[in-house]
């Protein structure tokens, strides 16, 4: 395996509506890790993702993907990289029109010469791999929250990419579905070594399955840390966002009330 | 002062969007060339219905009284000299070359024209753009090109279709309210129109086509701010629509007859 990173920051620096967003945020995800990012709520979170796939272009500095600078690519070539990723959006972003087989199938219509036979065969083994096979026929305005993200992790999935975004994937979900979500992001790192981004305010689901864990605040990177050590960190930002969720330097699933 | 600055930042954001708006329409005419391809061609038909047959009923209605106020309004005028028989060519000669794509394009903007702003900041607004963009899915091949295409060729059609009930309209008019029988009323509606006055009009008609889905194309991918901004990219694509519609329609019939 490249001991490259999958994706590097170096020195972004985003402003938008004339607020600096990401101030000359650097940092490196290495291939296969369960990158997790936390903060508070435009802390520039989901503004670090979108660089990623060039959703957004850094102001300043450059986003690499491998050793390609995702920032600087233009046409075929941006086409190429983001062809790497799979994005699960916050709110699954699915196409309301289509159904859910043609919404899984669209990647490969748009960007395969599959028969319309193969994509059928490819789009029903991964709803089956996600339990969505019943779903398949069905709209996503009559799907659940948590079904409409697998649907939207499904698509993600759908062309192997090797990594996965996922911008709040377990907001609005309830703890049993976001558990279910958590275990399939591991699931894909066990069985297919996909590199994971996660932006999240969720800890207990951070401390789960990250590898390590990044803290923005105010378009600073101020942490990163292993889960373990994200524990016993004394940084203010760090303490007063594990408090907010019940969660003390003894793990994940103490709180103050039952200690 | 603020109110200089205010016009002049009115301006430049008009001019900024008009800007935007060529982009995209620069890049559709160029994905025109797949309008067949396998994966485009389920989306055109299907925008084709939406635009052609889903707006046939409303436009029956403004076709036939539009025919029918231009008969009743120059009858009552021609009635007073006796000349009552021509508003067959009255009616005909100003469907064909002005109200047909006129009032064929604001019902198009106001019906279509808003209804694919109103899909596309939606989707502007709940990442769905995005999610096509991060597939590497040109949002203006697959969401501005059929729409293009789709209203390109369906507003002549929907004109010709206009002007044939407004047509109709003026007849039934002439025959109950002016006494002008059924014949003399078609032999004079044919007698003075020319091919041109059609030709003029339906150029006119897909240059309106261009116009509405150029706009709302424009404004739907501009919305933010949820809900509020699909309503405001609805709003102004109607807005705009019809603003467009005037002034491109008199400089069309400018250029064609001077």
């Amino acid at each position: 395996m490249s001991r490259t990173p999958a994706i590097r920051f170096e020195r972004v620096v985003k402003r938008l509506g004339g607020r600096v967003v990401l101030d000359e945020v650097s940092f490196e995800i290495a291939r296969g890790e369960v990158f997790v990012i936390v903060g508070a709520s435009g802390s520039g979170k989901s503004v670090t993702l979108k660089h990623m796939v060039r959703l957004l272009t850094p102001d300043e500095g450059w986003v690499w993907v491998g050793d390609d600078c995702i920032s600087e690519a233009r046409g075929r070539r941006l086409s190429e990289l983001r062809d790497r990723f799979g994005v699960l959006f916050q709110s699954a972003a699915l196409l309301q029109w289509m159904t859910v087989e043609d919404n899984v199938a669209l990647p490969l219509r748009e960007k395969t010469r599959l028969s319309e036979a193969d994509i059928a065969e490819r789009v029903r083994a991964q709803l089956a791999a996600l339990g969505l096979e019943d779903a398949a026929e069905k709209y996503p305005a009559d799907l659940s929250g948590g079904m409409q993200k697998r649907v939207g992790l499904a698509r993600a999935m759908i062309l192997n990419p090797e990594i996965i975004l996922y911008d709040e994937p377990t907001s609005g979900l309830d703890p049993v579905t976001s558990r279910r979500i958590d275990e399939l992001i591991l699931d894909l790192r066990r069985r297919h070594g996909i590199t994971s981004v996660v932006v999240t305010h969720d800890l207990h689901s951070a401390l789960g399955i990250a590898t390590r864990i990044a803290v923005i605040h105010q378009g600073r990177i101020v942490e990163v840390r292993a889960p373990a050590e994200f524990l016993r960190s004394e940084h203010e930002i760090v303490r007063a966002f594990l408090e907010a969720q019940y969660i003390t330097r003894r793990g994940a699933w103490e709180t103050e009330a039952a200690t | 002062m603020n109110l200089f600055a205010a016009v002049g930042r009115r301006l430049l954001l008009s001019c900024r969007n008009a800007g935007r708006g060529l982009i995209i329409l620069g890049g559709a005419i160029l994905e025109l060339r797949h309008v067949f391809s396998r994966r485009n061609r389920r989306e055109v038909l299907t925008q084709l219905f939406i635009t052609g047959i889903k707006s046939l009923g409303v436009l029956t209605v403004v076709a036939m009284f539009t025919g029918m106020i231009l008969a009743l309004q120059t009858g009552l005028e021609l009635r007073r000299y006796g000349q009552e028989v021509n508003i067959g060519t009255a009616v005909t000669v100003v469907m064909v070359r002005e109200m047909g794509p006129f009032m064929t394009g604001l019902v198009i903007a106001a019906s279509v024209g808003s209804a694919i702003a109103a899909q596309l900041a939606t989707m502007t607004v709940s990442e769905e753009v995005a999610a096509l963009e991060v597939m590497s899915i040109n949002p203006v091949r697959f969401l501005v090109m059929p729409r293009l295409a789709a209203l390109i060729v369906m507003m002549p059609v929907l004109t010709v279709y206009t002007n044939i009930l407004g047509v109709i309209g003026g007849a039934i008019v002439g025959r109950t309210q002016l006494g002008v029988t059924l014949p003399a009323y078609f032999d004079n509606a044919i007698q003075y129109v020319r091919n041109k006055d059609l030709y003029v009009g339906l150029f006119k008609a897909a240059v309106f086509g261009v116009v509405i889905a150029t706009v709302a194309c424009q404004q739907g991918f501009q919305a933010t701010e949820g809900a509020v901004g699909v309503g405001h990219a609805t709003r102004r694509t109607v807005i705009m629509s019809f603003l467009t519609i005037l002034m491109l329609g008199y400089m069309i019939t400018r250029l064609f007859y001077k």
